[in-house]
């Protein structure tokens, strides 16, 4: 269960984002918005992947490509002219979860580092499958439209769509926090722990592990359709390994198993990559674009001293929470 | 004599050229306690390995209350009724003992694709799981993290778990390991009480444990059984000395 402590922290993150629009506006300044809105769809996209790597202990080195199918959704749809937000939600949630049952199902038959690597080259598939589709732009991407859902909800407006992502992120982590809770989430959380022994106390393990794959594959195919929404844009790029890489990176930051703190290490590492790079251009000219030296260090730091994330590292009296 | 609960066919099971067993026949009574023992690396947990389906043997079959066994994934074997602890502990370590037992209460109790009430509140799993828990001694001990319990504990908690699979047969592989004389007393008295209840097959060490509890004892030697039979058969048997007991005894002495 959380501590005071931490309940505050997680108030008082949601109350930044939800205040973020209405002074960033009074401030003239509305790319605080837009940052914001990219950090919460990343915090959908962490917070989902942590249920399978910190608390299912399956490091899915692919999540990123999920994020893409939500994109597309919204991209090709729109595409042909098809803007509505209710059928194109519709379609990356089936559709990301269609994926992620397939992948799933080939990728848990293996454990440990095969697992890695398969689910790399799986979504590494789907990224080459995005450029080689001409049709829709290819590697350049494709422009879209935002959603429409209904006619006074106009995501034209930064405002609708920025508490359209603040919805859905509550939304998420709520939800996170009772399947993780639930026997659902014991029966993952024990494979982790100890798979044998789950399955000797009369557990077959596959499918637990493979639903919780689904899960977390279309809570992040959420965060993509809201992304193409933000951006107006889809490209391949959303699910390069690189990206999955970074969604991991989150986790990590912000604390793997703690299901809240990789909501605030999608964050710390968003804000890093925009504050940081101005500090060390404006400290030294030529230099920002080279910010993954600092981050980097500061990275292995953490992980070493910190295994619990930054989320760890607030105080705490009991040991467990979730 | 009524049928055996457990009964093991021409069992075969080899790792490249290493025979971890080799022809084993083999037969637990209901109600009975068929102790296993041998020198390291006779492949007694092997042996249980295949019998709770982790591992699939190269040939025989193994039957269990009649009915074949041999092709059945270990949690389809759980709900079968063997239920198996293991040599190093396996307990899980974050979770509480109560969260440990509830688990194995839970894995008996439907499907798992429950995904919204709160586990740790439910009374469903926590009551049996705290009876158990009392059962085996473990009852003040319930919210202490697995991990920080100590080490006869957790062997209490082990056997635990396994009885929370309501199961009619027990596996215990080395249940005393690496216990002190009093804790593997307890566990020799705790047994004991089980005697009747359960049917088991006991792997152990300790010879005292075993000569206290077993019906019969299977001596295992390089995966073969060159014997079986009531304690006091096998305590006079020239072979099983030569092999094993002879020079354990004399190490003791």
């Amino acid at each position: 269960m959380l501590t005071r402590t931490k309940l505050l922290f997680l108030i008082g993150g949601i109350a930044i984002c939800a205040l973020v629009p209405p002074v960033a506006s009074a401030a003239g300044d509305d790319f605080y918005t837009t940052l914001f809105a990219r950090i919460m769809i990343f915090a959908i996209a962490a917070v989902s992947l942590d249920l399978i790597l910190g608390f299912g202990g399956m490091i899915s080195f692919g999540h990123a490509a999920y994020v893409g199918l939500g994109a597309y959704a919204v991209g090709i749809f729109s595409f042909y002219g098809i803007n509505d937000g209710f059928l194109q939600f519709f379609v990356a949630i089936v559709g990301s979860a269609l994926v992620a049952l397939v992948i799933g199902a080939i990728c848990l038959r293996t454990r440990g580092i095969y697992f890695i690597m398969i689910t790399l080259a799986l979504t590494q598939m789907l990224y080459f499958l995005g450029i080689s589709l001409e049709e829709y732009g290819g590697d350049d991407g494709l422009n879209t439209d935002r959603s429409e859902f209904f006619a006074w909800f106009d995501l034209y407006e930064e405002i609708n769509l920025y508490y359209l992502i603040l919805g859905f992120l509550v939304a998420c982590v709520f939800i996170m926090h009772r399947v993780i809770n639930s026997r659902f989430g014991m029966v993952v959380r024990g494979c982790h722990a100890n798979e044998d022994r789950m399955q000797a106390i009369g557990f077959p393990t596959f499918r637990y592990k493979l639903a919780a794959f689904v899960i977390s594959g279309t809570m992040c195919g959420i965060a993509g359709a809201l992304l193409a929404n933000l951006t107006e844009f889809v490209t391949p790029e959303f699910m390069h390994w690189f990206r999955s890489g970074e969604i991991m990176i989150m986790v990590l930051v912000g604390g793997m198993g703690t299901l809240f703190g990789p909501a605030f290490g999608a964050a710390i590492y968003l804000l890093f990559e925009e504050w940081v790079p101005d500090l060390m251009e404006a400290t030294i000219s030529g230099t920002g674009e080279n910010w993954h030296f600092i981050f980097g260090p500061l990275l292995v730091i953490l992980v070493l001293f910190a295994k619990q994330g930054l989320w760890g590292l607030i105080p705490d009296r009991s040991r467990r929470d979730g | 004599m009524a049928d055996p609960i457990l009964r093991v066919e021409g069992l075969n099971k080899s790792f490249g050229g290493v025979v971890a067993t080799h022809n084993l026949d083999f037969e637990v009574e209901p109600g009975e306690i068929h102790a296993v023992i041998g020198p390291n690396g006779a492949g007694k947990t092997t042996f249980v390995a295949q019998l709770s389906g982790m591992l699939k043997p190269d040939s025989g079959r193994i039957f269990f209350d009649g009915n074949d066994v041999t092709e059945l994934s270990a949690p389809a074997r759980s709900h079968a009724g063997l239920a198996r602890s293991f040599q190093i502990t396996s307990v899980f370590r974050n979770f509480t003992a109560l969260q440990n037992v509830a688990l194995s209460i839970q894995a008996h109790s439907g499907h798992s694709f429950r995904m919204w009430k709160p586990a740790a509140t439910d009374a469903e799993l926590n009551d049996p799981a705290r009876d158990i828990l009392e059962q085996v001694g473990l009852g003040a001990r319930s919210d202490i993290l697995a991990a920080n319990l100590a080490h006869g504990e957790q062997r209490q908690l082990e056997i635990a778990m396994a009885l929370a699979t309501r199961p009619r047969m027990l596996l215990l592989d080395e249940p005393t390991a690496g216990m002190g004389p009093e804790d593997t007393q307890r566990i020799t008295r705790f047994l004991a009480d089980l005697k009747g209840t359960y049917s088991m097959l006991l792997i152990e060490h300790d010879m005292d444990t075993v000569f206290a509890l077993a019906d019969r004892i299977t001596v295992l030697v390089y995966g073969r059984a060159i014997a079986t039979g009531t304690p006091e058969a096998i305590r006079a048997n020239d072979e099983v000395r030569a092999a094993y007991l002879g020079e354990e005894e004399a190490e003791i002495a």
